[in-house]
């Protein structure tokens, strides 16, 4: 069994969110920088729990980024994975990043690929399905359980209002969220590991973008809050009623 | 070269979240002077002539019972067949489950941009841009599509639905299907239930509810609100809740007419999923709760006192008591 698992490295959940370079860009000054947490929690996660499973499963770990994705990378072996790929290149948006996850992919022979759902930074939750796309492999989206017996995949994905189980026969491109797995925090062990296993870094291959930002800008800021007394809760549900005609 | 708009159903209805994507798909096509289709893929109990009433004139329903399961591959291969067939330049879809699977997909088929998570009509002003949440809801970010086919995916609850007049014609589409790879075996629905990401209204809880024990009052009033149930991270992990109401950075992102927050210090991660709430009404015995800062109303009071009063109340104003 070969799993690969993309990892993106994403602004810190507390980050403060601004722009520079005309709104152009995003301000990185003093942001701290970690694992998406889908990726890591969900996805890295269940994959190290089904080579503990099976110890003959190997786990590629890949990450389309410039050189300063390095410690996420390492951070994520430190968690579990036998070695790691950098494709080497800036961000571009979702389409070249898949592209560029589906070469490397091509060449791994892999048995299943684990995205997160989305990450927290472009919110895009679309690289998984680009990637089957372009590998012409199933995507169960939005998988909250996997399972494994030989080469057949049991999956619970979430439904409006419930959930649908599928079965499927690998390979299968997954995308992970809250239920797949618990968050772990990696132990001394694994960091010392993670600093000798292989990280190889590979050049991109020439693809077009089909997107490009035009610019980012912050919501605006909300009027204020209206308190109401704990003695008056009828009032509340007045205003509620009739100036924001929300019930 | 009409806006085409995928049509999304669950069992045999249509979504709410679909009929949000076709007044949207429609107010696009009026935009670029030209009409708006949909396209439902299986077999549906609703009219789908009275979705004319969306805008949109035609609608292409491939009926065949192979695609009465979803599996994106499948239905992606399927929706490319029929943009083709109508030659369409702008394809919607809402960016509800089903539609973050088979966007993505579509967008590398056609190599046509992809925008998830659309929130505002496209600025046409100057080559094709539109408007999207990033950073959780915390920003936006304004996205050129450069290609000459675009797919939007609008997200849910971020566009008001509009019904006028109209009826649309229904075309039986005869499609290519693939075998589908995907078997469902089951579906496990919590019946009678609004699902979350769908509510208009969400009463939501927290910590400050001291234990599961205590959610009779919550439930009460999302009752009498025909609201979602939803809860912190810390609630979830506690198993205080089910994993599918945590809502927040790391779980569920809401946009809800109406969001009802009680006992929830409103931490950053928490109102990133949230934020995009219309109307935020919190209730916290802590005047010091970030969340106020968020809020559009609140109380500063017990909960335990506060949320039976305000189901009383409402049953009031709805005549139900
Ligand atoms: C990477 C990361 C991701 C995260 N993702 C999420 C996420 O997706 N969603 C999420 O929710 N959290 C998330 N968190 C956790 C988040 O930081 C907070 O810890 C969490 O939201 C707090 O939950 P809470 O408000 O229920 O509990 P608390 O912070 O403990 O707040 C309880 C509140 O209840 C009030 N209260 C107590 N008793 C009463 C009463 N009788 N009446 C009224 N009010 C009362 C208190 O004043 C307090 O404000 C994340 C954290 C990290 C680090």
């Amino acid at each position: 069994m070969k799993i690969l698992v993309c990892i993106s490295k994403t602004p810190d959940t507390t980050a403060k969110i601004a722009f520079t370079d005309n709104n152009t860009k995003f301000d990185t000054g003093g942001v701290q920088w970690i694992i998406n947490p889908y990726d890591e929690w969900y996805a890295l996660v269940r994959a190290i729990e089904l080579k503990e499973a099976d110890p003959s499963t190997v786990i590629h770990l890949i990450t389309v980024g410039a050189a300063d994705a390095e410690p996420i990378i390492r951070k994520a072996l430190a968690l579990g994975g036998d070695e790691a790929i950098r494709v080497n290149a800036d961000n571009h948006d979702s389409y070249y990043i898949a592209s560029q996850i589906a070469e490397v992919a091509k060449q791994g022979g892999y048995d299943l690929i684990f995205t997160g759902k989305e990450t927290i930074d472009y919110n895009g939750s679309s690289i998984g399905g680009m990637v089957s796309e372009l590998l012409d492999l199933p995507y169960v989206s939005l998988a909250a359980k996997f399972d494994l017996a030989g080469t057949k995949a049991t999956i619970t994905r979430e439904i409006e209002g419930g959930e649908e189980m599928n079965e499927v026969e690998l390979p299968v491109v997954v995308s992970c969220q809250k239920g797949m797995a618990e968050q772990r925090i990696p132990n001394m062990k694994g960091i010392m590991g993670a600093r000798t296993k292989p990280l190889k870094v590979v050049e991109p291959v020439a693809v077009d973008t089909l997107t490009s930002v035009a610019g980012f800008g912050l919501p605006p800021a909300k009027a204020g809050v209206k308190l109401v007394s704990p003695d008056n809760v009828e009032e509340l549900v007045r205003l509620l009623h009739e100036e924001a005609k929300a019930i | 070269m009409p806006v085409l708009i995928f049509i999304d159903t669950a069992e045999g209805h249509v979504k709410k979240s679909s009929l949000e994507a076709l007044t949207y798909g429609a107010k696009v096509a009026e935009q670029l002077g030209t009409t708006a289709e949909g396209v439902v893929l299986g077999s549906v109990t609703d009219d789908l002539a009275a979705l004319g009433k969306y805008g949109v004139k035609k609608i292409h329903h491939a009926a065949a019972d192979a695609l009465n399961h979803f599996d994106a591959q499948v239905f992606a291969k399927v929706l490319a067949q029929v943009a083709e067939a109508s030659s369409a330049k702008v394809i919607v879809f809402s960016n509800n489950l089903s539609g973050k699977a088979i966007a993505p997909r579509l967008s590398v088929r056609l190599k046509a941009g992809l925008v998830s998570g659309a929130v505002a009509l496209p600025d046409t002003s100057n080559g094709f841009v539109v408007k999207k949440n990033v950073f959780s809801g915390k920003a936006f970010a304004n996205i050129a599509v450069k290609t000459d086919i675009k797919i939007i995916a609008l997200s849910p609850n971020a566009y008001q639905t509009f019904a006028g007049e109209g009826s649309a014609e229904v075309v039986a589409f005869n499609a290519t299907i693939d075998a589908a790879k995907i078997k469902v075996t089951g579906v496990s629905k919590a019946s009678g239930e609004v699902p979350l990401t769908e509510a208009e209204v969400v009463v939501s809880a927290g910590r400050g509810m001291k234990g599961p024990e205590h959610w009779g009052i919550v439930e009460d009033l999302a009752k009498v609100l025909h609201a979602a149930t939803a809860c912190s991270r810390p609630v979830a992990d506690a198993h205080w809740r089910p994993h599918n109401e945590h809502v927040g950075q790391t779980g569920f992102a809401i946009a809800p007419n109406l969001y009802i927050a009680i006992g929830i210090s409103g931490a950053i991660q928490h109102l990133a999923g949230v934020n995009r709430s219309k109307v935020i009404v919190v209730i916290n015995k802590d005047p010091e709760a970030p969340f106020f800062k968020a809020a559009d109303y609140g109380i500063v009071g017990d909960a335990f006192e506060v949320v039976p009063k305000m189901t009383e109340a409402i049953k009031k104003i709805k005549g139900t008591a």
